[in-house]
């Protein structure tokens, strides 16, 4: 009993916590979803599922950044994970220095979005960047990078994956360090070519990894905003806006609340499906050794 | 022979990637320190004509820059000791206390890992509108503080490695629960708690979008605002943009550079966004 008590009172500033600011507003959030909430006079009647048939049905920004949002995640992400198994490979061989590589390699990950945002904005400058000046120099006339309707998204995955592979090969030097070297030798005593180790030994025991960088950061790239919210604002053309950012712009600058939490779920919902299907998919790619 | 070959190649592959990971840094570094106008040069110098130091003064006088570094440095220190103190309590009651419900209410905790900020930002934000806490610190501070998932889950499974003899014998010793803690959980936890307060100042520093949709006056902005504002104001300045980033990006990697060799291995052990 006394043991009992002392636990609740343990949890209890955190469960303050948990009720009021993630349960309640999860509960708020879906009853603003089906309502018509007003920014002035709040509360305005129920609209029931108005706002999802909207979403789905009349409004093509809805799936224009949806789309968006899709191309950033599924080029970005998987760029981003091969370059950082690459990048640990290289590194898991007694490289000299090899404390100084990750400790470079990790900068870009603790540094805000904000002034990344703002230096590869300088650096992608159409005119006077430095990546169209080294182009110049090699005589070839780089694009308009973030202006350019065709370039913007690739400029903004090339800066996501710079800022992403440094700790995706962090964790997979983590799990390559996991790896009994014992199984490397059986291998080639068997006779197994350096391939042969990557594919049949390597690959298969990173697979736990792997897994877990796709689906963290499937689920973080989907949510990706303050990066676009500097570097672009969604221009040129609406083609950079994803899907944090519409809802952020829908929510507190049209103020239509109720319509941007209706966005919120729909985009909670695909994230639960997608991880789920990604959970089911694993049984038959993921090998716990 | 192959085999060395291989090896210098990585060592040349490391060292390129290395380059591209530091290049924007030394490019922001090297236009916050030349006079407006020659950033501009064609082509590229990596080295400033003359170091003008005079872009860092006009950043400071043209927004009350020191008042946005002190607002995060406030924010950001007390969600790390408000999160601190709640995190391990609740860390501790999980890995150490028996209580019914205990099981239930740690799957509750993880679950709520999953949910995106953009589902509970828009209630949050009516609600900090009803209690008028809108352009008040204390929308930031005290929900950081209160609960976070992933501080209380980390503390969790790093209590759960502490063996109880020490509890033990201090209970014998007429210690209470708390006191446990205090004196001997929280002193041989040192590394996991290190890592969480660095993560915490961390994500507090950089965070963008709780501040942009809390705070509405400037005398309020956090930094990473405050460089986003200055975005607008300037434009084109480069020079002074870069040297705000400069001044903005700071802190962070001081601290970085302080704790990577704790914190490192943390995220290897844990897997840890940082």
């Amino acid at each position: 009993m006394r043991r009992n008590l002392e636990g609740y009172l343990f949890i209890a500033p955190s469960m303050i916590g948990l009720f009021i600011f993630i349960l309640g507003p999860i509960v708020a959030s879906l009853f603003i979803s089906f309502s018509d909430w007003k920014f002035t006079t709040g509360f305005s009647g129920f609209v029931g599922l108005e706002h999802y048939r909207n979403l789905l049905f009349e409004d093509g920004n809805f799936w224009l950044v949806f789309k968006n949002t899709l191309y950033y995640t599924f080029v970005g992400v998987p760029l981003s994970i091969t370059m950082g198994l690459i990048l640990a490979l290289l590194l898991n061989r007694n490289i000299p220095g090899e404390t100084l590589f990750r400790v470079i390699y990790y900068i870009p990950t603790v540094t805000s979005a904000v002034a990344i945002g703002l230096v590869w904005r300088w650096l992608y400058n159409p005119e006077f960047g430095l990546i169209n000046s080294i182009l110049r120099m090699l005589g070839i006339q780089g694009p308009g990078w973030l202006s350019d309707l065709n370039w913007a998204m690739p400029s903004l995955i090339i800066v996501h994956i710079w800022q992403a592979m440094g700790y995706n090969m962090i964790i997979y030097l983590a799990g390559l360090q996991n790896i009994s070297s014992e199984l490397y030798e059986a291998a080639q005593i068997d006779g197994a070519t350096k391939f042969q180790l990557f594919r049949y030994v390597t690959f298969p025991l990173l697979t736990p990894t792997t897994f877990f960088l796709v689906v963290t950061s499937i689920i973080g790239s989907f949510q990706v905003y303050t990066l676009i919210a500097v570097m672009t604002g969604g221009a040129p053309a609406y083609r950079t806006a994803v899907y944090v950012y519409h809802l952020w712009s829908v929510a507190f600058q049209q103020l239509k609340m109720s319509y941007a939490s209706a966005m919120a779920w729909l985009l909670f919902i695909f994230i639960f499906v997608l991880t789920l299907i990604q959970l089911n998919l694993s049984k038959r790619w993921v090998f716990y050794g | 022979m192959k085999a060395r070959l291989i090896f210098y190649l990585s060592i040349i592959v490391l060292i390129l990637g290395a380059i591209t990971m530091l290049l924007p840094f030394l490019w922001m570094v090297s236009t916050s320190f030349k006079e407006p106008g020659t950033e501009f040069a064609y082509p590229p110098e990596f080295i400033p004509r003359k170091i003008f130091t005079q872009n860092y003064l006009e950043v400071w006088q043209r927004l009350p820059f020191g008042l946005f570094i002190l607002n995060s440095f406030k924010i950001s220190l007390l969600i790390v000791f408000g999160r601190i103190l709640t995190a391990s309590l609740a860390g501790y009651a999980f890995a150490k206390i028996d209580f019914v419900g205990k099981n239930i209410l740690f799957s509750l905790v993880l679950a709520t890992m999953m949910i995106p900020f953009a589902v509970t930002m828009i209630p949050l934000y009516i609600l900090m509108r009803k209690i008028g806490w809108i352009n008040n610190h204390l929308a930031l501070i005290v929900p950081g503080s209160l609960f976070h998932a992933y501080s209380i889950f980390f503390l969790t499974q790093f209590f759960k490695t502490i063996p109880g003899d020490f509890e033990d014998a201090a209970r014998i010793d007429g210690a209470s629960t708390i006191g446990i803690l205090w004196r001997i959980v929280l002193p041989l936890s040192k590394p996991a708690v290190t890592t969480i307060s660095v993560l915490s100042f961390m994500w507090s520093w950089n965070d963008f979008l709780g501040p942009i949709i809390f705070l509405n006056s400037q005398d309020k902005y956090t930094i990473q605002i405050g460089v986003a504002l200055f975005q607008g104001i300037e434009v084109t300045n480069w020079t002074r943009l870069m040297a705000a980033s400069c001044i903005s990006v700071i802190p962070v990697l001081i601290l970085f550079f302080m704790t990577q060799r704790y914190f490192v291995r943390s995220i290897i052990m844990t897997g840890l966004k940082g």
